[in-house]
């Protein structure tokens, strides 16, 4: 009974999934040696370089490190604006 | 998967064993993992690569035996055979020892290749006990490396070390490394207190060879100098010899740890090769 009053009030994630969301985070920065830091200022570059070629929406784009296996993968989400259409 | 030249002559295969974090039980399962291929009748070498640090001795119970040493051997002050102490509760274990008083550099990595190809006509397995970090002495155990298996626990800390470790093995091209997953508590795991073996492995993404149970009969065993895999009862000792065979190229399906498994997990237990 204690044991179920405990899980209803507890905030917390237990501490095994804790453990692993953080271990996911840390081994991606380990094994790319990138900072955290590394990645926004990227973003930003990204964003100026793509903005000279298409129009994009800067809010929206998404720069994320993924696991696959042992690789570890950029994955960039740029969403495009619509081009205005001239009016025939 | 098959790790051993069955059949073949002169066919010595290297097993390393590492983990990058101190304290997660190397030197143990390099101990129980000789003594369990000696036990199935294979020739076994292991080598002490902690020099300045030797414990595989001890937890062999070999300590009171040694003359000669690993730095001995590579500096020409004694041939190989008289550094190989032949353990007598089993028909063909020797050990070869870490120097105590010597630094790490007193061996190099090709020093490591010399001598193992020296061993590899006359045993079956030759197991390197590497220290912690990821310096020289990691390097030394590593470099004649067929197969490298990286011991890790279930804890942030080991976990962490062990994959920077397995990057290393893979960019020295040693890989890919076998993990072992040591003292894993099953009603930790089992109350979400504990990383289990499924998260582990998602993590690190390597192939699993073995898990460990925590066990205080290991402690017991250690402190006797008596290997539990030679003759134990309790799973640890059982995990340990599933993987000598799995080495051996032996199918043997993971120990299910928790007391209440299920159908599958009592089935698999009731129907695994090689116990007791």
């Amino acid at each position: 009974m204690s044991n179920f009053l405990e899980k209803l009030f507890r905030r917390e994630p237990n501490s095994a999934s804790q453990a692993k969301e953080r271990l996911k985070l840390v081994l991606i920065h380990d094994r790319t040696d990138m900072a955290p830091g590394t990645l926004e200022e990227m973003k930003d570059e990204l964003i100026a370089v793509i903005s000279r070629y298409v129009d994009i929406e800067p809010e929206a784009v998404r720069i994320d490190m993924t696991q696959d296996g042992r690789e570890q993968r950029l994955i960039a989400d740029i969403p495009l604006r619509p081009a205005k259409r001239r009016r025939p | 998967m098959d790790y051993s030249g069955n059949g073949k002559q002169f066919s010595g295969k290297v097993v390393t064993v590492t983990s990058g974090k101190g304290g997660v039980g190397k030197t143990t399962l390099t101990a129980n993992l000789a003594a369990a291929l000696a036990a199935d009748g294979q020739k076994v070498v292991c080598i002490d690569g902690d020099i300045g640090l030797r414990n595989l001795d001890v937890v062999l119970g070999l300590e009171n035996r040694i003359v000669y040493d690993l730095v001995d051997v590579v500096e020409g002050r004694c041939r190989l055979r008289q550094a190989m102490i032949r353990d007598k509760r089993l028909p063909e274990l020797y050990l070869i020892p870490a120097a105590q008083t010597r630094d790490k550099n007193a061996v190099s990595p090709s020093d490591m290749i010399r001598l193992t190809n020296e061993l590899r006509p006359e045993m079956d397995w030759i197991l390197i006990d590497s220290p912690a970090g990821i310096e020289r002495g990691f390097r030394n155990a590593i470099a004649p490396a067929d197969i490298v298996l990286v011991v890790t626990n279930p804890e942030v800390s080991a976990v962490r070390d062990a994959d920077r470790i397995i990057g290393l093995i893979e960019a020295e091209e040693k890989g890919p490394a076998r993990l072992v997953i040591n003292r894993i508590k099953p009603a930790m795991v089992k109350r979400g207190e504990m990383l289990s073996m499924e998260d582990v492995l998602e993590l690190l993404a390597i192939e699993l060879i073995g898990l460990i149970p925590d066990d205080e009969g290991v402690v017991t065993s250690s402190n006797r100098g008596n290997p539990i895999a030679i003759e134990g009862k309790s799973k640890a000792a059982q995990s340990f010899r599933n993987i000598a065979q799995r080495l051996q190229g032996h199918k043997v399906p993971f120990l299910e740890l928790q007391e209440d498994g299920n159908l599958f997990g009592r089935l698999a237990r009731l129907l695994r090769p090689g116990g007791n």
